[in-house]
């Protein structure tokens, strides 16, 4: 469904990202990680075409449904953004225009991408929020963005991105800045929207922990290549590469090593 | 298992409550006693909003309690005032989350490490470079940054610039708040090796925040887990599986690491913490508890001894023969 190959990606004539091929299935998890800097976020921003600064990839290709992405018009990328493809970023909250109710982003949003009368839209966006697991959607939809937590904002994030049931979904750190019950359950969801819709997704994270319990694949990057990459058991369990043994050896774990 | 003798530091029904708006207030911590020992770790985790780093701030004196007292060699921190204060300042020193925003961006590292020598008389300025170098050999940095400003370092270097300050007091208790959250794990994983060999060379006792139980595990001697202002659950760090408080356990069940079972459901519990403006009367956990009783709605569990140094504020549990 989505193949990356071998793009190189640059930033004024610098190349940070060099040589990266994957490929996604339908349904399928995968999981970049990598240490701050590594070129994680570079390459999902390249998928959605928003990458920052002029960035621009200079080599290779990357195929959605068959269709080159590097070609798009800027009308192609609207049409595409938002529903086929959407994206959650770290901080949800700071994506919520904060002198806007959450409900009028909302609706604006959905009547965006789709003709439907207003009070449709805030329907339909009640009941988003609901499958999410936010009780009283409608009460959300007319509050302020500061006035929920981290965590709902997070889930307000996913509802949207989740609105028209995107094919490939890409996450940027959805959990980093939460804490670690709330990071449970948005990870629980993720994986029930894999379930439940068959959406790809692709997730960026330094959390290998949470990276191997969702994912298929893992893809381990540093400075800018692909170090490791496979499916998890056998990243997990195999004999792979120092660089992954020593990741993956960092990692603090219950009834692991203890230092004193 | 914790030898009294060692103790150094003790609070005692620690309470702080910020007024609010509306004449309300805000219960930040509530009724809490700890203690620390010479040489050990108290690893203090709990959600953002709990209290953790309001009660650790209170141990070098950036705040003080509202009710209740803290020893520190058998003075309390709260009441003093003045130099006795400002001498007791260099046995209790602070690593912040965020090294960068702790330093001058206008000093080199040479003396941000020194300058508290420099205050208490301890060095001469003429000595400032060579106490510099052995300070960062002592952090495992190369002699040399003691030219640089902070922001010539990475992460991983500015926050052990800000151990290196830290420990250049011989201090006996540290505060780490969240030391390490902000970087990677290769370089969290050295940090906290540093800090141990530290610990054991010196003799320090450590107080760390933190909101991650296999983090914590790892190097904690204690654990005390805080939830919306209180205390739940105190136990050694290697018997973190035998944690009993529900929230603890629900704590266990979020975490994830490479070596669990992947097909395990992950058991969270859903619901959000509650605002502590209204922290429900008697038990503070029974809005997200699934044991909750009549009377957790009704008294507050206080602490009670469940085996030698494993304490548990939860109605279900109390003395070990009287196991449900």
């Amino acid at each position: 469904m989505l193949e990356i190959k071998k793009i190189t990606i640059s930033y004024q004539d610098c190349p940070t990202v060099k040589d990266f091929s994957m490929s996604l299935k339908k349904g399928e998890i995968a999981s970049l990680v990598g240490e701050s800097g590594s070129g994680k976020t570079t390459v999902i921003r390249a998928v959605l075409g928003l990458l920052a600064g002029g960035g621009k990839v200079t080599k290779g290709d990357i195929l959605f449904e068959g269709q080159s992405l590097l070609q798009n018009t800027p009308d192609q990328w609207r049409r595409l953004r938002g529903t086929d493809i959407s994206m959650i970023f770290q901080d949800s909250g700071a994506m919520l225009n904060p002198i806007r109710r959450i409900g009028d982003g909302f609706v604006e949003y959905i009547r965006t991408h789709e003709k439907m009368s207003k009070a449709d839209a805030w329907k339909k966006g009640v009941e988003m929020l609901e499958r999410m697991r936010l009780p009283g959607g409608d009460h959300i939809m007319r509050s302020w963005p500061f006035q929920l937590s981290g965590g709902m904002r997070q889930r307000v994030g996913i509802a949207m991105a989740m609105t028209f049931q995107p094919k490939l979904l890409l996450a940027d750190e959805p959990t980093s800045a939460l804490d670690v019950t709330t990071q449970a359950q948005i990870v629980r969801q993720m994986m029930e929207l894999r379930d439940e819709y068959g959406t790809s997704i692709i997730v960026v994270t330094h959390n290998l922990g949470v990276a191997a319990y969702m994912s298929d694949w893992l893809v381990f990057m540093k400075d800018g290549e692909i170090s490791d990459s496979g499916d998890r058991d056998a990243i997990l369990n195999g004999n792979r590469s120092t660089y992954t043994k020593k990741l993956l050896d960092a990692i603090p774990s219950l009834g692991g090593r203890r230092y004193v | 298992m914790f030898d009294e003798k060692d103790m150094i530091l003790e609070a005692r029904h620690v309470t702080r409550r910020f007024p609010a708006s509306g004449g309300r207030e805000l219960t930040a911590c509530q009724d809490i006693n700890l203690k620390f020992y010479r040489g050990k770790t108290l690893g203090l985790i709990g959600e953002s909003g709990c209290g953790k780093s309001t009660f650790m701030r209170f141990l070098v004196r950036l705040d003080r309690p509202t009710e209740g007292e803290i020893l520190f060699k058998g003075k309390d921190l709260t009441k003093l005032k003045g130099e006795e204060l400002r001498q007791t300042r260099q046995y209790i020193q602070m690593v912040f989350q965020d090294p960068a925003g702790s330093f001058n961006p206008k000093m080199r590292v040479r003396d941000i490490i020194c300058e508290p020598l420099l205050n208490f008389g301890r060095i001469k300025a003429s000595e400032k470079e060579a106490v510099a170098r052995r300070y960062l050999e002592a952090v495992e940095l190369p002699g040399e940054f003691s030219d640089r400003f902070p922001h010539n370092m990475s992460g991983g270097q500015r926050q052990r610039i800000a151990i290196a300050r830290a420990i250049a007091l011989e201090p006996e208790l540290i505060i780490m708040d969240e030391a390490t959250c902000a970087l990677d794990v290769s370089v969290q994983k050295s940090m906290i090796e540093l800090v141990v060999k530290l610990q054991k060379e010196k003799k320090i006792a450590i107080g760390f925040i933190a909101h991650d139980l296999g983090l914590i595990q790892a190097f904690a001697h204690q654990i005390a887990v805080m939830y919306l202002g209180s205390i739940v659950e105190v136990l050694p760090g290697e018997d973190v599986e035998q944690a009993r408080h529900p929230y603890t356990r629900a704590l266990l069940g979020a975490v994830f690491d490479t070596k669990m079972d992947f097909t395990k459901k992950i058991k969270s519990i859903d619901s959000e913490i509650p605002s502590p403006l209204d922290v429900p009367p008697g038990c503070p956990f029974q809005t997200r508890c699934g044991h909750c009783m009549d009377v957790c709605r009704q008294t507050r569990p206080v602490l009670k001894e469940w085996k030698p140094g494993h304490e548990v504020a939860c109605h279900m549990f109390g003395k070990e023969e009287e196991k449900p």
